[in-house]
């Protein structure tokens, strides 16, 4: 670790000047030459079937260049602001003004949006089948403690702040695309068998993006979409993005979760059995059954689960930060504190007691102290019901695991004779800050500053970059990179082993010198070394990967954190306020310290807004998203956070692992330890997220929501 | 939005006359933070748009014997700022500075806050001021949790001004200028329920336009409580504006004005009774939040909103009474 000049530092994000001064071209900002712009027709209705649809008007309408008709007569639609048509005019307005004028006829049809009461929503239900472990009844009947409750954690949307859409200009046989992906290097050949053009005809460019979350994979119907429209429109590029309702409706969100749960142990804490019964919807497509038990799995000895996929007329879920992650976390930590507060227990000796359950006990245990430490959890933490006062502060814990590991990718790395050097790989950064690692990556392998490192990527011409999602990035890259330096190194070593009248391995690169291991004197510089390279070669250039199956120690997976939420509640108002958050963290070996706490600091962000505020409104009588705006689906602003404490758990053991992705372990257990906070704070379980002075008030009046 | 004719008139008289060439088709636009949504959304179709925001005569808040006068383009900031408002009428000041986002309290102008319409998400959907279909309500049916507890309908939508309340409860006087002449309300009257969905729920008429308010200087202790979810950006869930003319330590008089709760400005008698002849204790206060919320009628998702109501009187009292008269 000491040995090491660039990775472990903290250099800023190589992106942050270009981005904070405006300067950074999101693929949505973007005009180019004659470039046209696209906007929807979409339903008004839930569910309905297309009778006529009638797009003369708007194709007379002046400017107005393309109509594509998405849905035509006889369509049935299974969702509000599903895409019916799509126009691309030589203005915004124009197009605006043009898909007002296409006169479409509905025949209504039943439909279902609301999720939470089971007793509505299971007729639109799949069973998802039951699973059991030892002899939950006799567990249950045995146990000295048991606790049941329901809990639920509503849709919430990922919010990205540049829309899903892309620009496309389809020209004969060739396209060009400027998208808004977390996949650059997979995004043509999932777009070519819809369009039936060959994907190696398909050029993909993006510099930068605006926000993923895990809902920007694929190309989505909008790339189809302005790839038609731009054919229709003589190849003219076409500018095609959602706007804030789309946006917020169509584009993907986080499921839902809810359970009736019963936990069934010992005084001292231990943890017995577990029964669920849970469901939850993620659009039409049903809903995934979050992993319950939540980090302890099938280890808690006695239990029973089942799951109900419900299926709602609304577009598909999308990942969203650790999918089905948070949902669990929620479940599984609200019933073990409540299990804690019945059992008369400190809920951080629950996690201590029941350690064993999990995965590498000895991490999560060291991880509890910590995070006990840093939240001043032994002078704060009071047991439920002792706290007096209007306003009255809660303390509350949730834990997270993840893979993460390194996806496949391939990086090349070249050294011209001049010196200079290339780093290139087709991937794409999401924010996180990939630029910058994978600079300091290759600095560290060929003893160079960040700034002799030029880096290129966002494009789908160069090797291939693989998705950034699971939290898979970091470890793919920086392995890659890592190799594709190695690999270069040591053309670059046989280059200037006769200069230094050594054997190539016997050569080693640091501080800008090519020099002999362990002996300084017998050195050249970099330049010096490069120009060594043979002139017939021109330049060298190696390609390293990154193969998951074999990640030869530079990465490897498994995540662990435990976070404290501090909060306080105005009794009379049920208006919840963050006093702190404290996450512990490990990933492994971290390659920039500032980039991974900044990692956790947005994640914490993301997940305190949803905690206190985020859902998706529906009615149920028209099935329309009523909040499909970022006015009343409240996000939280930087006043609602409070202050937020990072630990990176960098210790040795941890650090030799590898590196291992952070993007999604810190965004998991965040509702379950606002949710715990307020349930010790207010001596009332809040059954349902968000903690909003509706919900909170009605569990202290002791309404049903 | 469709397209539409702009003017840009630099005195009263030229921007009503330019109203009343077209009225019911013309709107005004000054900060517009909400004109232009209603635009977009195709709530306002105006075909002409009269821009007042180059009127002078509109500008400013100046101060004589008689109190203060509000011209209608001050915007947010400048009343949130104003010395004269804090210590005349600290109730319009508090509701001025709680509009949680600096862009807005610098766009946002007086007279845009008292004629801006309901944020119910059924209006801006398109289903009519009363959020009706095939004749039944969809708020009374649906998603009324940020709707009113009082009043009997078929109106369930809140009044989404920040200001009413302070004005009514402050007893504010509005100037509303036509080309025929200009014609004085009390804020109290400016705040209207529709009984129908094609009416206004303000007493503005469509060649009018809302000039200045003046508010009387009575000595008079004032506060604003609002109760909000987030810090940042976002609408009161409940507001109480409460005055108290003083005789000693004792309420001469009280004005109690809840915000956010009713589709007017939502003026409880009740309360300011339960207060008269009384202290400003924490009991008293409490009394006079009970019976504020007394008659309240919630609908089926918001009996929160009462608690919330109750809540923002006392805490409203209560930091009246610390002000100096």
């Amino acid at each position: 670790m000491e040995t090491r000049k660039q990775i472990g530092k903290s250099p800023r994000r190589l992106d942050g000047p270009l981005k904070s001064a405006g300067k950074a071209k999101y693929s949505s900002d973007l005009n180019m030459k004659g470039m046209l712009y696209g906007v929807y027709l979409s339903s008004p209705h839930a569910h309905a079937r297309v009778t006529s649809i009638d797009t003369s008007a708007a194709e007379k309408t002046t400017g107005v260049k393309a109509v594509h008709v998405i849905a035509p007569e006889g369509t049935e639609v299974y969702w509000q602001y599903k895409e019916i048509a799509a126009v691309a005019a030589t203005s915004e307005e124009i197009a605006r003004d043009a898909v007002r004028k296409i006169k479409v006829q509905y025949e209504q049809m039943p439909h279902l949006v609301k999720d939470a009461d089971l007793n509505k929503a299971a007729s639109r239900g799949k069973a998802a089948g039951e699973f059991v472990v030892g002899d939950i009844d006799k567990a249950l009947q045995e146990a000295e403690v048991t606790v049941e409750g329901t809990y639920g954690i509503p849709m919430a949307d990922h919010v990205c702040l540049e829309p899903h859409g892309c620009i496309v200009q389809w020209q004969g046989d060739t396209i060009n695309a400027w998208p808004s992906t977390q996949f650059v290097s997979g995004w043509a050949g999932q777009l070519a068998p819809n369009l039936k053009v060959p994907a190696a005809n398909i050029k993909v460019k993006m510099d930068f993006i605006g926000g993923g979350f895990g809902s920007k994979f694929a190309p989505g119907p909008w790339a189809e979409a302005a790839a038609n429209l731009s054919k229709k429109a003589d190849g003219a590029p076409v500018k095609l993005y959602l706007d804030r309702a789309m946006e917020m409706a169509v584009a993907g969100h986080r499921p839902s979760g809810y359970a009736k749960i019963k936990v069934g142990g010992k005084k001292d804490g231990t943890i017995t059995a577990w029964q669920s019964d849970s469901w939850g919807s993620g659009g039409m497509n049903g809903g995934p059954q979050p992993p319950l038990p939540y980090v302890y799995g099938n280890n808690v000895p006695n239990q029973r689960r089942s799951h109900m996929g419900i299926s709602t007329n609304m577009a598909g879920s999308q990942a969203w930060r650790a999918p089905n992650n948070q949902q669990a976390a929620y479940l599984t930590c609200s019933a073990f504190e409540d299990f804690a507060a019945k059992a008369g227990c400190d809920p951080m000796t629950v996690y201590q007691v029941n350690a064993g359950l999990g995965p590498r006990p000895e991490l999560y245990r060291y991880q509890l102290e910590k995070a006990a430490e840093l939240s001043e959890w032994k002078k704060l933490w009071k047991p439920r019901g002792q706290q007096t006062g209007n306003m009255r502060r809660g303390l509350g814990m949730g834990f997270n695991i993840w893979q993460g590991g390194g996806h496949n990718c391939t990086a090349r790395l070249t050294i011209h004779p001049d010196g200079s050097v290339v780093l290139e790989m087709g991937t794409q950064d999401l924010g996180t800050g990939t630029r910058t690692i994978m600079t300091q990556v290759a600095a560290e392998t060929l003893g160079l500053q960040m700034n002799q490192v030029k880096l290129v990527i966002g494009d789908n011409a160069l090797p291939p970059g693989g998705a950034s999602g699971g939290s898979t990035t970091v470890g793919g890259v920086s392995s890659a990179t890592r190799k594709a330096a190695v690999n270069s190194l040591m053309k670059l070593f046989e280059a200037a082993a006769p200069a230094l009248g050594a054997q190539p391995e016997e050569l080693e690169a640091v501080d800008a010198h090519i020099r002999v291991k362990g002996n300084p004197n017998k050195s050249i510089t970099w330049a010096a070394a490069c120009k060594k390279i043979p002139p017939g070669d021109g330049k060298i250039s190696e390609t390293g990967a990154n193969d998951q199956r074999n990640p030869m120690g530079l990465n490897s997976a498994g995540a662990a954190g435990i976070q404290v939420a501090d909060v306080s509640v105005d009794m009379e108002t049920g208006i919840v306020k963050m006093n702190r958050f404290v996450a512990v963290q490990d990933c492994g070996l971290i390659i920039n310290p500032r980039l991974a706490e900044s990692q956790v600091y947005g994640a914490i962000i993301m997940g305190i807004s949803t905690a206190l505020f985020e859902e998706r409104i529906f009615d149920d009588e028209t099935g329309r998203m009523l909040n499909a705006d970022m006015e009343f689906y409240k996000l939280a602003g930087i006043r609602d956070i409070g202050d937020i404490v990072v630990h990176m758990d960098i210790r040795p053991e941890n650090d030799k692992r590898g590196v291992i992705g952070l993007g999604e372990p810190p965004a998991v257990a965040i509702c379950a330890a606002v949710g715990n906070a307020v349930a010790n704070a207010t001596g009332v379980r809040v059954p349902t997220m968000p903690m909003t002075a509706m919900n909170v008030l009605n569990a202290l009046e002791g309404r049903k929501a | 939005m469709n397209s539409f004719e702009y003017a840009n008139p630099t005195t009263v008289q030229e921007a009503t006359a330019l109203l009343s060439a077209k009225a019911g088709d013309a709107d005004i636009l000054a900060g517009g933070t909400d004109l232009i949504s209603c635009m977009k959304d195709h709530l306002h179709t105006p075909k002409r748009v009269v821009n007042i925001k180059g009127i002078k005569e509109l500008e400013g808040i100046s101060k004589s014997d008689a109190g203060l006068r509000i011209g209608a383009l001050v915007t947010m900031d400048e009343l949130a700022k104003n010395a004269d408002v804090q210590s005349i009428a600290k109730a319009l000041s508090d509701a001025a500075s709680g509009i949680p986002s600096p862009q807005i309290r610098h766009m946002g102008t007086v007279g845009g806050d008292l004629c801006q319409r309901p944020r119910c998400w059924y209006y801006r959907q398109g289903f009519g001021l009363f959020g009706m279909k095939d004749g039944k309500s969809l708020v009374t049916m649906g998603e009324n949790q940020y709707h009113s507890i009082f009043g009997e309908g078929p109106a369930h939508f809140v009044s989404a001004s920040s200001l009413g309340s302070a004005l009514v409860a402050l007893g504010a006087k509005i100037k509303l200028v036509s080309a025929k002449g200009p014609r004085e309300v009390a804020a109290s009257a400016f705040f209207v329920v529709p009984s129908s969905d094609s009416q206004r729920e303000i007493a503005l008429r469509p060649d009018e336009i809302l000039t200045e308010i003046t508010i009387p200087d009575g000595a008079v202790k004032s506060a604003t409580y609002e109760v909000r979810q987030k810090e940042a950006l976002d609408w009161p869930l409940a507001s109480a504006s409460v005055v108290l003319h003083m005789k000693g330590a004792a309420v001469a008089s009280a004005k109690v004005v809840l915000g956010h709760v009713a589709p007017k400005p939502w003026d409880s008698a009740d309360a300011a009774k339960a207060l008269a002849g009384k202290s400003i204790s924490a009991d008293n206060a409490e009394a006079a939040g009970k019976a504020a919320v007394a008659n309240a009628q919630p609908l089926s998702m918001n009996a929160y909103k009462v608690t919330l109501a109750r809540v923002a009187v006392k805490r409203a009292l209560l930091d009246a009474a610390k002000q100096k008269a």
